[in-house]
């Protein structure tokens, strides 16, 4: 291979991104705050209804579909300045399963799929995607799940996990293999009975997801998505999660320096603030720099988003930088802030629960790497 | 006044047909590397090649030497220059701090008497802020200068002078005021010659064995008070906008460059011409040097969109120097994990990888990591300017 920056994605904007980023900031800092958020943790649902309403009447959940279903008709990096700011206030609403669900869809589904469902996510914002497995692998075609046809359609078998907020999903996108080929279906999720859900106990408690057993769900055979963009699909959900996810992180990476450098500028030992020793102080400019080096990467990634190849590069160098923004960052603020750091009312936690998550879900940093060095190297 | 696409046209056939391949001699990649007689020589001679051949100081007034044109034209050349990856333009100090301090503040005469010999290379210019017990802590420094009728008696010493021996000017920070009410009040900024009685310079051997820097001592030295920048006491106010020149945050340089920047390509050449680039913990390792690169990269670009930096439109220019530095030292370090036994070995070893380069391509890397404001000083004015965080002393 070659350094060739611009082969890595390049940086670019576009009016509406600017306009969103202006919107999403002011209207997620006025929806809510830590301390609503921390009265969220105990909610069952963990869905911020009144928030959740709104994006959906601003039309959020639309931003990246085509107007033609009902949506803005922007792409996926308008999406990024408003998941940024959900991150930042670490608001309890489903924006990225939502979100990805619809881009599935978008890329996998049907026309007759596209043209029932994806004007109801514009809707109601109510989405998520079941690919996940026990097993723990972050590879999407690694399942287990199946899906058999019989005389009354589809009979499923085999447990998804991690299906975020499935509780107040109305549609599911979900992976199982039909005869050895991992196939995409999407499902209302009425089909699914209570008994199927198991909810999940999470380290990010602002996060919530399900396990889900399909042993006894049968789906409609218009259920199937088209079987030959299959592929397609599930690369758009992993990059489209990883853009998303990144642009979370970096929103949650913000809020934790400043929460850290407020703590260094009030607490006193020794008779000095303690920002002024260097050992706190040049720590925290680290982790200041990672996140504004993460952002550009993330900028980058989101403005290069629909080249092909690059694209996949730009994503996956964007998640690599903001996972580890964000984990640095959130470590050491537990640690800055000495006993009180080690409580549960230390928002330092919340931040390293939710960098924890997102590492979890659509591919650590190793698996980023690895997925590099095969683009780049092989 | 030529287009800048035709300007940029003329350059990048000029230095397609002039850029000196292998001198056979190592070739400095930053000014402050410079370290024999031999090589700066040749870089003197080159500079003085280009601005002739009208591609530095492209946007300086025409007057006093440079080329008549616009900002856009010269960067339209740096962009060739670097393309071709030239030799790096060595009369940095003239070029990017004196220059267009004088060009910006100067007398008509200062204007008239410097500029010329800066972009030629004829007049090389040093400069004179450090002190050897007073580095970091630049507003502290000691030197006195005396005023007496039309002159400045200077006594003192300065220290890590690049380009001291060669130097025909200093841009010097000097104490005028010795009771001023702060230790800033009382500096004052003098462009002095070097070739005047009272001035020593004794050079210093730097860790890579070469010369390249001196201690410089002014024993009642006699220079012309005009040389006086501003008035007395804002030596410190000039000393910070000089930095921004430097920087590039205020425009106004001669152009061309005087620091390569490291090229991640060249690790993954070595990384490959050895046999490595399909180990999976090289490349792993490899990896993290491209996002780094690419994330640096990216850093530049976004600087300029006011929109993406609108939070914290410090924040990027300030870490610019840190990150940029401390990846150069960082890539350089690991390339010399990559040579196996040979990377026991230096510079005019035959067996040496490279001849050599990565080894003192690393010990040079440290110029930049502590030379300008070291590396923790950037993570004090970052903490400090940026985030807002307390003083440390
Ligand atoms: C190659 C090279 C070329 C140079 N060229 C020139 C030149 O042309 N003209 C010129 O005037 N100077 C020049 N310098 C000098 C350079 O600017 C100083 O070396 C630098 O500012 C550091 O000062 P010092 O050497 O006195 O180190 P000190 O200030 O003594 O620093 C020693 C160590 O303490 C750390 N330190 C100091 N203060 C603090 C603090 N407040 N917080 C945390 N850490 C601190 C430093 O980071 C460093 O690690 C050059 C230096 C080099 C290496």
């Amino acid at each position: 291979m070659s350094f060739d920056p611009q082969a890595l994605g390049r940086l670019g904007l576009t009016e509406e991104q600017v306009e969103l980023m202006d919107v999403a900031e002011n209207f997620c800092r006025d929806q809510t705050s830590i301390a609503a958020v921390r009265d969220m943790i105990v909610d069952k649902s963990g869905l911020d209804r009144a928030a959740h309403k709104e994006l959906g009447q601003m039309g959020w959940f639309g931003i990246a579909i085509p107007e033609a279903y009902g949506g803005v008709g922007l792409s996926l990096a308008e999406a990024v300045p408003v998941a940024e700011q959900i991150g930042r206030r670490l608001m309890m609403v489903p924006f990225i399963p939502a979100t990805v669900a619809a881009q599935a869809i978008l890329t996998g589904g049907t026309p007759s799929q596209k043209e029932t469902y994806l004007p109801q996510i514009v809707e109601h914002g109510c989405a998520s995607v079941a690919l996940l497995e026990p097993d723990g692998s972050f590879d999407l075609t690694a399942i287990e799940a199946s899906a058999i046809l019989g005389a009354d359609g589809y009979k499923l078998s085999g447990t998804k996990t991690l299906v975020e907020n499935l509780d107040s999903a109305k549609i599911l996108v979900l992976s199982a293999k039909i005869k050895g080929a991992v196939r995409l279906f999407v499902m209302d999720t009425r089909l699914i009975a209570e008994t199927a859900m198991r909810p999940e106990i999470l380290i990010d408690e602002t996060k919530r997801a399900y396990t889900l057993t399909l042993d006894n769900i049968t789906l409609p055979e218009s259920a199937l998505m088209d079987e030959s963009k299959a592929a397609a699909a599930l690369q758009r959900i992993d990059l489209a999660a990883n853009l998303l996810a990144s642009a979370e992180q970096l929103g949650a990476a913000q809020a934790c320096i400043d929460y850290t450098v407020d703590y260094l500028k009030t607490r006193k030992q020794f008779g000095k603030l303690i920002g002024s020793y260097q050992a706190l102080k040049h720590t925290i400019v680290d982790a200041y720099v990672g996140y504004e080096k993460a952002r550009s990467l993330l900028y980058a990634a989101a403005h290069s988003f629909e080249e092909q190849g690059k694209g996949e590069i730009a994503t996956r160098m964007a998640a690599v930088g903001a996972g580890r923004a964000l984990s640095f960052a959130a470590d050491r603020s537990i640690q800055f802030h000495g006993g009180f750091g080690f409580t549960y009312d230390c928002d330092a936690q919340l931040y390293r629960r939710r960098a924890i998550f997102h590492d979890s879900l659509f591919g650590n940093t190793r698996w980023h790497k690895k997925k590099l060095a095969a683009l780049l190297f092989n | 006044m030529i287009s800048v696409e035709d300007f940029a046209q003329d350059a990048e056939k000029w230095f397609a047909e002039h850029t000196p391949r292998d001198p056979g001699f190592m070739l400095p990649l930053t000014f402050m590397e410079v370290g024999t007689d031999q090589q700066f020589e040749f870089l003197r001679n080159w500079q003085r090649q280009v601005y002739e051949a009208g591609f530095l100081g492209a946007a300086w007034p025409s007057e006093y030497g440079g080329g008549g044109l616009t900002d856009a034209h010269q960067s339209a050349a740096t962009k060739v220059m670097r393309a071709h990856n030239v030799p790096i333009m060595m009369n940095t100090i003239g070029l990017s701090w004196a220059g267009p301090l004088i060009l910006d503040i100067g007398s008509e005469a200062h204007k008239k008497k410097y500029i010329k010999g800066i972009l030629s290379a004829d007049d090389i210019w040093c400069q004179g802020f450090s002190e050897p017990e007073n580095g970091s802590d630049l507003g502290n420094a000691q030197l006195s200068a005396v005023r007496d009728g039309d002159d400045y008696i200077l006594n003192g010493s300065k220290i890590w002078t690049t380009h001291g021996h060669y130097g025909k000017y200093m841009i010097l920070l000097a104490r005028t005021n010795p009771d001023a009410p702060n230790k800033y009040a009382g500096l004052s900024f003098i462009l002095t010659p070097m070739n005047v009685p009272g001035v020593r310079t004794q050079k210093i051997r730097k860790l890579t064995g070469e010369h390249g820097f001196t201690q410089t001592f002014f024993e009642d030295a006699r220079v012309p008070a005009d040389g006086l920048m501003g008035a007395e006491g804002m030596g410190w106010k000039i000393a910070m906008q000089t930095l921004e020149y430097e920087r590039g945050a205020r425009g106004g340089q001669a152009g061309g460059y005087s620091i390569t920047e490291p090229d991640p390509l060249e690790i993954l050449n070595l990384a490959r011409e050895s046999g490595q680039i399909d180990d999976p913990v090289v490349q792993d390792d490899l990896i993290d040097f491209i996002i780094e690169a690419q994330s640096l990269n990216l850093n530049g670009q976004r600087a300029k969109i006011g929109a993406l930096v609108r939070d914290n439109p410090a924040g990027l220019p300030l870490m610019d120097k840190l990150a940029k530095t401390e990846f150069a030292r960082e890539i350089n370090q690991y390339a010399l994990t990559l040579q196996g036994t040979r990377s026991a070995y230096y510079v005019d070893e035959p067996n040496a990888v490279d001849g050599g380069w990565w080894h003192r391509s690393y010990l040079n890397a440290f110029s930049a990591t502590i030379g300008g404001g070291t590396s923790q000083i950037q993570r004090n004015i970052i903490g400090e300017h940026v985030l807002g965080l307390p003083k440390s002393y």
